[in-house]
């Protein structure tokens, strides 16, 4: 019992030195540029239709389903606004989060951790380059670039699947999907949404890499290690999802003043 | 010169290096012997610095480079190469790609035209010429060390370390390994470390032969000199592992 508190500290611990470590490397001497471009590539980029697929399907159910719950009540006309709102702030960056930790995360794990097992990584460490240079901090600056960009377009995405539902299925008029969006929907939805999609991109693109390099035990070590990087994610994302809801809320004064005097 | 000074490294329970001490002295071939799982390679893995000793120190050229905090950074100090037992050969990338690589992370200033000349000696070198566009994964065990070899070669590192280099191939092609070493040896005057339970391997390429046993170097000397007065667990391991020709031949004639 206390054996594995002391290991499940001792890989915290060593965990969050990774975090520090990426952070260091990447604002003292930022890796090459031909490094970040691929990354960005492979996560923003070919990440591009499973999130497309993913916001839009989202943005139709959550239209027909707020459609149908709310119009005998005389709410129809908070569709648009939900499905807007419901995707900015929530649906978006989570289920955004939840298809890169799927798609590159896994990835980003086995591939490291295949990396690992095989010497590669002690390789490059033997030839004075610093691996975390030049695999994790890549990765690291690519995912915080992209993920917002992705769970930005996943919202696009959602909202006009919600729309094509609502005006295209069920007869709403399209001026009343859209008329509520500019009065409620707010510069903090949209900050908050931008804020969770860069905190999920460091869980993310951190947890995979450091289970990846601390891979052991061969293939299956690898597939261990892939399979609980993943679920790691999921949870840490879902509690810090909460957390920053909580946070961002209780911030709201804060935060608004901050947008109205920058932006 | 490398020192290793008195050094201890436990795995959980598992004390593998307990107070090891050993010198190896400029442009020599040191051989470790010794039973799979003894702490060969650990030994290794401080010298380079992948791993940090919990106890006692690492010297290169007086200084000690288990002391520095980015040991594998090393501004001053002779370039160090290991040559990895599974070859780990970066299989993202091409051979040519492979060779290159140091070059491009820490020589710049080389024109591609440079660095292309470099991989294509280092390649030509270790008998593998015009493969630069093959992927690791199409190459053979022999090839795959080989064109580690060349990955090393190419930035011609003053101590190399070479771990299991014969290990899991054929007699022939390990001859060609224990050629290649030597081969590098005498080209970059390079001080060699090779940890291995090849014995012929050990006998064709150590100037020096040491004998790693319980965590501790328990038997080093010149091929000459190494039996003599061994430890037992020593004789042992040589009288496994030499096969005597006459001794084969009437085994074989026993068996049919």
């Amino acid at each position: 019992m206390t054996g594995s508190l002391f290991q499940f500290l001792s890989s915290v611990g060593d965990y969050v030195l990774l975090i520090i470590g990426v952070i260091w490397v990447s604002m003292r001497r930022p890796p090459a540029w031909i490094l970040i471009r691929d990354q960005l590539f492979d996560i923003g980029v070919m990440s591009l239709p499973v999130v497309a697929i993913t916001g839009f399907s989202t943005g139709m159910v959550l239209a027909a389903q707020s459609y149908f719950q709310l119009s005998d009540k005389g709410l129809a006309s908070a569709t648009g606004l939900m499905v807007t709102k419901a995707m900015l702030v929530e649906l978006g960056p989570v289920l955004t989060a939840f298809m890169v930790t799927g798609r590159v995360g896994a990835s980003m794990c086995a591939e490291l951790g295949t990396m690992r097992v095989t010497e590669q990584i002690d390789a490059l460490r033997s030839m004075a380059v610093n691996p975390l240079r030049y695999l994790v901090a890549p990765r690291f600056i690519a995912g915080i670039l992209m993920m917002p960009l992705l769970t930005v377009f996943s919202a696009i995405m959602g909202i006009l699947g919600g729309y094509m539902i609502a005006v295209g299925y069920y007869g709403m008029s399209p001026s009343s999907f859209i008329d509520p969006l500019p009065l409620h929907v707010t510069r903090f939805d949209f900050f908050s949404g931008i804020i969770k999609s860069i905190v999920f991109a460091g869980i993310i693109v951190t947890i995979s890499c450091y289970k990846g390099m601390t891979t052991h035990g061969g293939a299956a070590g690898v597939g261990r290690s892939t399979t609980n990087s993943v679920v790691i994610c999921y949870s840490i994302i879902l509690i810090s999802n909460f957390l920053l809801t909580l946070g961002l809320n209780t911030s709201y004064d804060y935060i608004n003043d901050f947008l109205n005097r920058w932006f | 010169m490398i020192h290793v000074h008195e050094v201890w490294k436990r795995y959980g329970k598992l004390e593998v290096l307990k107070g090891l001490s050993i010198d190896i002295f400029d442009g020599e071939t040191l051989v470790i012997l010794g039973r799979s799982g003894v702490g060969k390679s650990v030994l290794l893995k401080q010298i380079i610095g992948l791993e940090m000793p919990d106890k006692g120190y690492v010297e290169v050229d007086g200084t000690r480079v288990t002391d520095l905090t980015a040991r594998t950074f090393r501004p001053g100090l002779k370039p160090m190469g290991m040559l990895f037992q599974g070859s780990a050969l970066f299989d993202s990338m091409d051979v040519g790609q492979n060779t290159s690589f140091y070059l491009r992370q820490h020589d710049p200033s080389l024109s591609p035209s440079e660095v292309k000349d470099r991989v294509a000696h280092a390649l030509k070198m270790v008998g593998l010429e015009g493969i630069e566009g093959k992927m690791p994964s199409e190459l053979s065990g022999g090839m795959r060390k080989r064109a580690a070899l060349a990955r090393l070669i190419v930035y011609r590192p003053q101590i190399i370390l070479y771990d299991e280099p014969t290990t899991g191939l054929d007699p022939i092609t390990s001859m060609q390994i224990n050629d290649l070493i030597n081969q590098t040896k005498k080209e970059l005057h390079a001080t060699s470390i090779v940890v291995t339970h090849d014995i012929r391997s050990a006998l064709a390429v150590g100037d020096r032969l040491a004998f790693h046993s319980d965590g501790k170097i328990a038997q080093i000397g010149l091929k000459s000199e190494f039996l003599q007065n061994g430890d037992p667990l020593l004789h042992e391991f040589f009288n496994n592992a030499i096969i005597d020709k006459v001794e084969l031949e009437r085994q074989l004639q026993n068996s049919s």
